[in-house]
Order: structure tokens, then sequence, then C-alpha cells
């Protein structure tokens, strides 16, 4: 098959033999499971469960919320001991909702658990919908929930699946593993993927250093018409989405657009995994492969891991440390994050457990920037991050927006190469989350000044109303003693004057008060739902 | 124990830094620079020294007095190089002080004034040639033929030391003459055929090997290729530049002279001799005032070649490397804004590439 040429990308030491072709072992059943609410890109999942209730395998303990979200499933049977706050497996170190579950040591299926035969039988929608239930989510790193994906072919011309074996981080080896080890139920999910897309053509890319998962792959791709196992070039960042759809049919996605746009939906290889067990076994997805690699890891090793195991347990499973780590890194070198300490969780996105030490993380001082330009001819996105990251160094934000900030996929193939050991990458996050904060702050500002003209309009329709009816009094008096003058002057008058009177106030009364009501409480509910607004953004 | 765990990634690095690139620069220019200080004898030997020392106190005195660490900056290999890339370009017997004297220009005036390494709109060896050659232009046009070490006609140590000291005086004054280039322009001057006068002037095999009066570094073609070819096998710069310089310089100068060969010299003289091998691969190679774009540094590589070859053929220098060099060092920024890669999914005006029909309406809905 042709491939096509992209732009830029480094070629960083692979490093993976470290823990290559290690069998994937399951890992011993943890004393504790800290289950997040949030593992996935959407809103954070609702709990079903109560403080000492007990869950079978597979069972729903949380449920979706809104369009974009996936449910969450018991990782093994046990009690629910806490129900609480739990740091998170984020850099930030701060604590998410986390359903704390203590196995029972049976792991014992939920009853209801149970696969369809034939599942090409099944209508797209109910694929997708079966996935959803599934809480499957991509599980390459970007957690982004998978159903939602399967569903794009309501909405697209679609004419591709691509399955992405490119796994072109450096030392992560788990979606190279499975491959080995799962190709035919791997393909099985990608097939299942393509009926609910409504696609007839299967692609999988794997980078050409994973001559056995190429293997595999191919010979379980054997007889399907229809179905190419691509041997991809060596190069980061392969593993892009909109990079690989480039490689694989030379064209490229528009800028803030979708793969979809272009009729190509891309997913991880351990996400056809996912949905092979949920489809064929009705199992959702509990468990995953990690790769627990890295120069200072004592025996690197691919494990399969419940969901919510803590870190701790895997890194003790494979013999702790062989020195002093000076980075714990979840996820690969180039894209990890940041571990902050060793009791979080394992979630549905962690695919690597990386101890690196100094030599490893080759970090250095930043120097200043000599314009070299090494960072222009490695960006995959054709931007000039040596001036992006001048902009924003001076504050300038617009500025690197107009030079092409939110085109970049912080890949940090610029920061890798970087003679200066410039942290460009932390620029551009910086920038973009600095100005994610500024938009946040500009919509509550509008709100707020919204909700103040509203507030300023309701007084001044109270005034009016309030000035309207003293004018009416006044009015009302002065007749009123024009109508006790002219009583003076007609007795016989003073009888039908008196009753007029009555009744004018009788109708002032009725008026008057629902007046007043509507006035206030039409703006005062409005405010209400805008606060809900402001403080869910 | 743990790095702050607020690090942005990549948590890998290329095995690369500033002063590994400084350093592999050095190497590439030793081999050329050997066969000029063994060419040159003493005098060039005490030049060289005491350009790149005064490069460095220069250096020094400028961190100290901006407050800044001296270590980390002194040791990035930056200020030697800038030393060392004057020196090359300079005649090889000039007394010391014009050695000091450039490398306070091009260090503090150059470099320092700007804000140090990396913010220096012109190549500073540059600037400090182009301000020697306008204010000592005797000094800076003396040059002499190769007079190797250890001959009995050669100046030994204490005679070298009086020429440093002392400038060109008898009995060496004798040994200065002009060098190719200048020659060519006497000759034009003059009336003369450049055709016929070429053979005994120019022998191309010469050049290449450097036995021919210039500057300090800039003599041997070939060492001076070599150690460009080996910088573009490191990856410390890349092939563009060059090229485009030396087709800059090569199309012109083969045009002209296919159309009159008695007033124009041939594209082989114009590459081998003269500084367009050392501008080529070492000068304007600098990344700091060079373009970060590839398309970028191929206008940037051929304006260079076209203006040497402009200034050489018509201009009243007869050569204009220097020049042509701060010249197109100006028009760097004006590259830079207007010549930028494409940004992947979109045109090159920046627009969203377009989406094909019905989706994309639908999507906007």
């Amino acid at each position: 098959m042709q491939l096509f040429r992209i732009r830029g990308g480094v070629h960083p030491d692979d490093r993976k033999t470290l823990a290559a072709g290690r069998p994937i072992e399951p890992l011993p059943m943890p004393k504790l499971l800290h289950i997040p609410l949030q593992q996935h890109i959407g809103a954070i999942a609702n709990p079903l469960v109560q403080r000492r209730q007990y869950v079978a395998k597979g069972e729903r303990i949380a449920q979706a919320q809104g369009a974009v979200s996936a449910p969450i499933h018991a990782p093994t049977s046990g009690r629910i001991v806490g129900l609480g706050l739990y740091p998170a497996n984020h850099p930030s170190g701060l604590s998410v909702r986390t359903i704390t579950l203590q196995p029972d040591g049976k792991d014992r299926w939920h009853k209801r658990i149970e696969g369809v035969a034939d599942p090409f039988a099944l209508e797209p929608a109910e694929i997708a919908q079966r996935v959803a239930d599934a809480g499957v989510v991509g599980m390459g790193g970007a957690t982004f929930p998978s159903a939602v994906k399967l569903g794009l072919g309501k909405r697209y011309k679609l004419t591709t699946l691509v399955i992405n074996g490119s796994e072109c981080e450096p030392y992560l080896t788990c979606d190279d593993q499975l491959m080995r080890e799962q190709a035919e139920a791997i393909v099985d999910g990608a097939r299942i993927m393509a009926r609910a897309l409504g696609v007839d053509r299967l692609l999988i890319g794997i980078e050409g250093n994973k001559p056995e998962a190429l293997a595999a792959m191919q010979r379980a791709t054997a007889e399907l018409d229809g179905a190419d196992v691509v041997r991809l070039p060596m190069r980061y960042p392969m593993g892009s989405e909109k990079h690989l759809v480039q490689t694989l049919t030379g064209q490229e996605t528009p800028a803030r657009g979708l793969t979809a746009d272009i009729g190509v939906v891309v997913h991880n290889p351990a996400t056809a995994f996912a949905v092979h067990e949920a489809l064929r076994f009705g199992q959702p997805l509990v468990s995953r492969v990690i790769s627990v690699t890295g120069g200072a890891i004592s025996a690197p090793k691919n494990l399969r891991v419940l969901i919510g195991t803590k870190i701790e347990d895997l890194v003790e499973h494979c013999g702790r440390f062989r020195e002093e780590p000076e980075r714990l890194i979840a996820g690969g070198p180039m894209m990890g994050q940041p571990i902050p300490e060793l009791r979080v969780p394992v979630m549905k996105g962690t695919n690597g457990i990386l101890a690196l030490t100094a030599a490893e993380t080759g970090k250095r001082e930043p120097q200043p920037c000599i314009r070299c330009g090494s960072c222009v001819q490695a960006c995959p996105c054709g931007l000039v991050p040596l001036g992006m990251a001048a902009h924003v160094r001076s504050g300038d934000l617009d500025g690197a927006v107009s030079n092409g900030l939110m085109d970049c996929i912080g890949c940090g193939s610029c920061a890798y190469v970087c003679p200066a050991h410039i942290p460009l990458v932390q620029f551009f996050n910086h920038a973009k989350g600095e100005l994610a904060a500024r938009g946040r702050a500009k919509q509550k500002q509008t709100e707020t000044k919204r909700l103040a003209e509203h507030r300023a309009q309701r007084l001044e329709a109270q005034k009016r109303a309030k000035r309207e009816a003293m004018a009416r009094h006044k009015r009302e008096a002065e007749a009123k003693k024009q109508a006790e003058a002219k009583a003076q002057a007609g007795a016989e008058r003073q009888a039908v004057a008196h009753q007029q009177v009555i009744a004018a106030n009788q109708a002032e009364a009725k008026i008057e008060p629902s007046a007043q009501n509507g006035l206030e409480q039409a703006p005062e509910s409005n405010q209400d739902k805008a606060v809900a607004e402001t403080q869910a953004c | 124990m743990l790095d702050s765990p607020l690090l942005a990634s990549p948590h890998a690095h290329a095995p690369v830094s500033i002063s590994r690139t400084m350093g592999l620069v050095l190497l590439a220019l030793l081999p050329a620079t050997l066969l000029g200080l063994w060419q040159f004898g003493w005098p060039a030997i005490l030049l060289f020294a005491a350009t790149l020392s005064a490069a460095l106190l220069f250096e020094a005195l400028a961190l100290i007095l901006g407050g800044k660490p001296l270590r980390p900056t002194l040791m990035d290999g930056s200020a030697l190089l800038t030393g060392w890339l004057l020196v090359m370009t300079l005649p090889p017997w000039a007394p010391w002080w014009i050695g000091v004297l450039g490398a306070f220009i091009a260090i503090i005036v150059g470099k320092q004034v700007f804000g140090g390494l990396g913010q220096n709109l012109f190549n500073p060896a540059m600037v400090a040639r182009v301000v020697l050659l306008v204010s000592f232009p005797l000094e800076m046009t003396q040059w002499v033929g190769p007079q190797p070490l250890f001959f009995e006609q050669t100046p030994g140590l204490s005679a070298g030391l009086a020429i440093s000291l002392d400038g060109l005086a008898a009995p060496w004054d004798a040994m200065s003459g002009a060098s190719i280039l200048g020659q060519v322009d006497l000759i034009l001057q003059q009336g003369g055929d450049l055709a016929a006068a070429t053979p005994e002037l120019f022998a191309p095999l010469r050049a290449l090997l450097g036995g021919i009066p210039g500057s300090l570094g800039e003599t041997s073609a070939l060492l001076l290729l070599l150690g460009g070819l080996f910088l573009i096998r490191k990856g410390v710069i890349d092939w563009v530049i060059p090229v485009a310089v030396l087709l800059g310089v090569a199309v012109p100068a083969s045009l002209l002279h296919l159309i009159d060969p008695a007033r124009f010299a041939g594209p082989l003289l114009h590459l081998l001799a003269g500084a367009t091998l050392l501008t080529a691969f070492f000068i304007a190679t600098d990344p700091v005032t060079s373009p970060v774009s590839r398309l970028g540094q191929a206008v940037f590589g051929a304006g260079i070649g076209l203006l040497i070859y402009l200034i050489r053929t018509f201009g009243a220098y007869p050569e204009g490397a220097a020049f042509a060099i701060l010249l197109m060092n100006a028009a760097t920024p004006m590259i830079d804004h207007y010549i930028k890669p494409r940004i992947f999914g979109r045109d090159r005006r920046g627009r969203p590439l377009p989406v094909a029909g019905d989706t994309a309406q639908e999507r906007q809905r």
C-alpha cells in the first residue's frame, strides 16, 4: 500500500526492549480499589451505590451524565467501603470523587453479564449503545467516550476505520503485546466497530518496530476482505490521529475539524479489544493492559490491571525501583503526565507507568533560544514554536494564537529537539490554560453584566410602578376632595359619590399586588438559572 | 528525589545542547584553522591567541556588568566561536590590536548590547569585520602569501612578535600582496583581459588545498568544505543555506562568464577564492541571524550568494561576503515574517482547508 509523508517529527530512542515481548500478566488482587468517577472526557459519572453495599464484578456503580460521559463498573466483586474524595491520577494531585471498593477475593461476575451471539446482526445504533453501556472510552490515553465516536456515521459520510497500533511513544509496549496475544479479538472488535460506523474498509497501522504484532495482526486479517495491516514508518508522532490518517490516505484533516470530515474514524487496538469483550461477552471495561517500565524499574512488565488499582501495587509487583527515579510518568515520555504520588489509581486511559532515571530524562537548565529552527523542522503541524513561545513569554497570548497556538497538538517534538532545552510545551500548555481561564472569566463577566442590567431594569420598573401608584393616589385624593366639595354642594348626590370611591379602591387593590408580583418574580427566577449556569461552567 | 510533579512533557530529550552545537562547529573549523596557523606562522598564531582570549574576556566583562552568571554562558562556547570566526576572516599578519578591537566590537557591540546570546540581529563576527575594514583599510588589506612555519625565510617567534606588535614593516612587508580577488579587481581597473590573466593568477588546485594569499582561515577550500559537510552530517547545520549561498554565487558567475569571459571571472574562481566557502558553511549558517524556515533559509542563502557576487563584480570592494551577510541579516526578520511553513489542516493563508460538501454545512449547523 502506498504511504504518504508527514511533515516534521522526531526519532526518539524507543527503549521498547525493556518491556517488549513480556507476556501480559494479571496483577494479584489488590486489597483496595479506588475508582475515580472522572476517568473520561466529558461530564463526571454519577454514583449509583451506597456505602457498605455489596457489588458483583461488572455491576454498574456509576452512571453517565449527559451526552458525552461514560458509566463506571465494579472491577471485581466486593463491598463499597467509601464514597468520597481521593487523590486523582492527575499532575495537580487534586482529589476527585472516588468510589473505594474492598474486593472479596471471589472476583464473581454479575449474573446479568451476557454477550450477543451475533453482534453483526445488531443495528449500528444498538452496537453503539452497548459500547456506551460498557463504559468503553478511548484507551490510547485520550479517554473520549467510544460510543460517541461510533455514532459519527449518522452525521458524516464515513469510508474507513483505522486501528491505530502505531504506539509511537517510546517505552510503551501494552498495545504491542495486546496485538501479539489478542489479535483475533482485536480484529473482531474492529469489525464490530466498522459495522457500527457503516464502513467497509478497515486499516490497521502498526509501526515497523513491532514485527511480531504486525505478523499476528496480518494472520488475523488474512481471511478478511477490505482489511489491511499497514507497516508504518517509525517516526514520532505517527500515532497522532490526524497525522496517521494523512500517512495512510494522503488526506489532510481540515484545521478545527475531525478526521470524520474526510471519512475516517480512528480507534485504538485496546479499545477494539474492549468492544469485542463488551459485545461478545457483555463484559464492561473493568481492566486494561499497562506497561510498567523505565530505567528505574527493577523488572519491567506488561500487566492486566483492574481499574482503580493503586500505582504503588503495580510498582511493588515489578520489584520496586532499581534506583530512585528522577521522574514518575503516567503515559509515554513524550506526552505523559507526572504522577503526583504513588497511591493514585490506574484509570481507563492509563497505558503506561514509567519510572525514568536522570540519564533518561536528559534534563538540563534552559538556555536562551539561539533561533536554530530545529523546532520548526520538527513540528508536525507546520508551526513556528520559537515564535509562539516568544509571544507567550511576553504575555501576548493573542499573538501566540494568531501564530497557530490552537493548531498545536502538544506532541512535544519541538521541546525534544531543542538544543537550548527550552520547555516549549510548558509555554504552550500555560497559554492554552490561561486562554481557557480567560474564556471562562469573560463568560462570567458577560453573564454578570447581563444580570446587573436585569437588576437595574427591575429596580427601574419597580420605581416606575411606585411613582405611578403615588400619582394615582394623588389624583384620587384630589378627586375625593373635589367630590367632598361637591358633596357639600349637593347632599343628595353624596351617596352616589361615596359608592364610586369605594369601587375605585377595590379595583386598585385587585390590580396592584398581582402587577407587583409579576415584576418581582420573573427576573428573580431568571437570575437563579443564570447563576447556576455560571457555576456549572 | 522526585522533581516537582508540575512539569510539562516531554520527559525525554534528544542528546543535544548549545555547547555541543558550538563544540562541533569549532571542531569542524579546526582543520582549516590549523592549516592557516601553520601556513602563516607566528604572527598568525599570536593574532589568533589575542583575538580568542579577548573575546572570552569581553564576554566575561559583559556578563559581570549585566549581573549574569558567568560559567554557563562562558562555557557554552558561543563567545569562543565568535572570536574564532572573526580571526578566520582577518589578514593573517594583522597586528594584535586589530584582533582585540575586533573582539570588542563583535562581543560587546555586536552581541551583548542586544542582550546576549540569541538576541543579536547581525552576525557579531561580520559586524566586527566590517567595522575594522572601514576603519583600518590598510591593516585589513595586507595579505601575505603562505609562509609555513619552520622554514628559513619565515619569521620566527621574535620576528613574529615584532610583526604582531608593530605592524608589518621591513623586511617582512615585501611579502605582502593582493589577494586573488584583489588582483582580479586590479586587472579589470587597468583594462586587462581577465580570460588571459586567469591561468597564471588562479590555480584551482592550489585554492582547493590552500596555497594562496588570503585571510587566515579561508585559504583552503577543501578543508572548509570537509568541515561543512561534517556539520551537515552531524545535523548541526542544514544543507539549505550552504547550497543556496553557493548557487547564489555560481549561477550569476557562470552566466556572466559565458557572456564575457574577459570581464567576468568564472564560477570556480568565485567559489574557491575568498570567503565564499567559509561564508556558506560557517557564517551564513549562524542560527541566530538566519531565518528559521527552510524556504526562508533558501531565500536568505541565495540572497547572500547573489550579493557576494554583485559586490565583488560591480562594487568597490574586491570581497563582499561580510557586507552580504549583514544585508541579509537585516532582512531576516522580514523573511521570517512572510515565509512561514504551512500549518497542518490550513492553506497558505491560514484558513482551514475546505471540507467536502454537505458534511461541512451539517457540522456548522
